[in-house]
């Protein structure tokens, strides 16, 4: 068996080089459709490992709670809101958790100055645990400390994208920026993170969680985000479920009601993404698909029209002795040859468009094809050949030998 | 026991609503070593015969033995192997494989025999030397003349060491020359031993032979031993 199929494998190859121009028009098809699979794909998993990358880098096992207002109520003028106290119920009563942290976000304009430069970023209010949390490592001087946060210290640590929009030193630390009116000392620079989907993650100005509150004055009932990191071993459902039940429990929440407040993982906003990319990739991939059918079909006239050509070859091979099976077997492995040769071309094209694009946009990640698509790619274009070759195959083997050898 | 023996072969086709007889009632045996001409005008029946006794074509009714098999019983897949191994075909056209060289057309029966490719090398430059051809193996068939496309077919029928040779008209494409050699060839092979049978229409080739069959509307007309040829070749 194996021995046949070196043999039609040569005579198959033979025949393909033979038709050179035939045998590439007949597989351009196939080149095309595999092509355009690759590109799309390579693409939309390069931008997916990307994003993927970006999220691992917030913090897989945090969790990020906050308080949530239907519409319907913002309409009437009710507000749900997360208070301190609600921090301090969880830190006190809630398991699982390596650490917690507040956020206030500034709530008037977010103005900076250093100098004659003026910025508007992301201003926060939140506590040593603030780093742990979100993985925020420092280029130079320190992080927020729990003295600064008890102490009320005026000091601010700042992203690098700040820095560069206010003309900083290199090394910021000691000099003062005015936020919003009052003079900040700095005392760190945190490493560049980077952008998700082209928002900056470095142009946010960190201060200690209590002097953000005496800064926002006698607002009583501040409205705080609230960040946790978990312990290791925590499973993620079950402090969820802790968290939901102590934060109805302290909002006196009946059981009709719906949650007044949101806890959200890293990774579900992961995987909406995810779940986006892979929707893209399906539909586009559908639609492309339809050319590599389209290109089977082309196969298959090919063949059609070869065994019909070379019926009297056929003829000739019966009457010396060829079997069913050794004409059934050069005709299908010269379909599978010819489709797999366009898949290996269309790979190389798709990767090389793949590459194209996403170098070509700027900001857009870098290509990438997975294993798994090439799998896939070369997978299809074979079945196709198969399928598409069977016909004409069988046609060639069923020929009646004495009518093959009178075929003028 | 006779090589082929025919027990009231015949061959029926339908065109339309007439039936036509091309073998109507045939019986004949064949020894081994014996170099026999089917002689007679078109639509004699001598094709067919050729055919049938060629197991490219069954007969509708009547029995065949080849070497002591009974023909009928096998399938498409038997018949072929039956052609590969006991049968070596010369066409009038020569048949070859217009894509493969002289080598490669030689060497091709002994792929359907599952021989290697050095083993099959070795054995189809073995028969294009018997034919005369050992210089010219690596050239297609396009770039041979008549008399040495028709000695690549011989080569070719000879390379599998058939029981018998069946050649169709072998040398009706062929100038006069050229003739002379391939039945030369033919006598030298029928001298070494090798049964053939031929199809002609030509006598001088018939003249060749042993035993000369002549047919009409698919019967045996006259069958008898040629004295002449044998006294010539022995």
């Amino acid at each position: 068996m194996f021995f046949s199929l070196m043999e039609s494998s040569r005579s198959a190859f033979a025949s393909i080089i033979a038709h050179g121009l035939r045998s590439f028009l007949t597989t351009l098809g196939i080149v095309i459709g595999v092509a355009s699979v690759i590109a799309v794909i390579s693409v939309t998993q390069g931008m997916s490992s990307f994003i993927g990358d970006t999220f691992a880098s917030l913090g897989s096992n945090s969790l990020t709670i906050q308080s949530y207002t239907p519409f319907e109520d913002q309409m009437k003028g009710i507000r749900a809101r997360l208070t301190p106290e609600d921090m301090e119920l969880i830190e006190r009563r809630a398991e699982g958790i390596a650490s917690i942290t507040p956020m206030i976000y500034a709530n008037r304009a977010s103005q900076i100055k250093f100098g004659s430069q003026t910025a508007f970023s992301q201003i926060l209010g939140t506590t040593y645990a603030f780093q742990d949390v979100r993985q925020y490592y420092m280029s130079v001087g320190r992080f927020i400390a729990q003295s600064d946060n008890l102490t009320r210290r005026r000091v601010v640590v700042i992203g690098d994208k700040v820095r560069e929009n206010l003309n900083l030193p290199d090394n910021p630390i000691n000099e003062y920026v005015d936020v919003g009116g009052e003079w900040f000392k700095i005392i760190g620079l945190m490493e560049g993170k980077g952008e998700i989907m082209g928002q900056s993650q470095d142009d946010i100005v960190l201060m200690p969680y209590n002097t953000m509150r005496s800064l926002q004055g006698n607002q009583a009932r501040t409205d705080i985000q609230i960040q946790l990191s978990l312990s290791e071993n925590a499973v993620v459902e079950n402090v969820t479920q802790q968290l939901t039940t102590l934060l109805r429990n302290a909002h006196d929440l009946d059981t009709d009601e719906d949650d007044d407040f949101q806890i959200q993982t890293a990774e579900q906003l992961m995987e909406t993404f995810d779940t986006v990319i892979n929707m893209v990739t399906i539909v586009i991939g559908g639609i492309v698909s339809i050319s590599l059918l389209v290109g089977g079909i082309g196969i298959m006239n090919i063949m059609l029209v070869s065994v019909t050509e070379r019926t009297r070859e056929i003829g000739i091979c019966k009457a010396i002795g060829a079997k069913r099976h050794h004409i059934l077997m050069q005709f299908l492995i010269e379909a599978l040859l010819l489709s797999l040769l366009g898949g290996l071309i269309g790979l190389a094209i798709g990767y090389g468009l793949g590459t194209l694009i996403s170098s070509s946009i700027p900001g857009f990640p870098p290509a990438s094809i997975p294993l798994w698509s090439v799998a896939l790619a070369l997978g299809f274009s074979g079945f196709v050949g198969v399928l598409f070759g069977i016909l004409p195959a069988a046609k060639a083997a069923n020929l009646d030998p004495i009518d093959a050898l009178r075929y003028e | 026991m006779a090589l082929i023996e025919l027990n009231g072969v015949t061959k029926y086709y339908e065109m339309g609503d007439q039936v036509v007889k091309a073998l109507d009632g045939i019986d004949i045996d064949i020894l081994e070593n014996d170099y026999l001409a089917f002689i007679g005008s078109s639509g004699s029946g001598k094709s067919t015969m050729l055919n049938i006794l060629g197991c490219l074509d069954k007969p509708s009714s009547g029995q065949y033995h080849l070497n002591g098999k009974n023909v009928e019983s096998l399938d498409a897949n038997e018949l072929s192997e039956i052609r590969n191994l006991e049968i070596g075909f010369i066409f009038q056209s020569f048949n070859l494989l217009p894509r493969a060289t002289a080598l490669g057309n030689v060497m091709q029966p002994l792929v359907y025999r599952g021989i290697g490719h050095s083993k099959r090398k070795e054995m189809a430059m073995e028969s294009l030397q018997r034919v005369g051809l050992g210089d010219r193996t690596d050239h297609l068939p396009n770039q041979l003349s008549g008399g040495q496309r028709q000695r690549v077919a011989i080569a070719r029928a000879l390379v599998t060491h058939p029981s018998i040779l069946l050649a169709d008209e072998p040398t009706g494409n062929l100038d006069s020359q050229t003739t002379i050699e391939i039945m030369q060839l033919f006598d030298e092979l029928h001298a070494e031993g090798h049964t053939l049978i031929v199809v002609t229409h030509e006598d001088e080739i018939a003249q060749h032979c042993h035993r000369v069959v002549e047919m009409k509307d698919g019967r045996v007309f006259n069958d008898s031993t040629n004295n002449s040829s044998a006294a010539v070749t022995s």
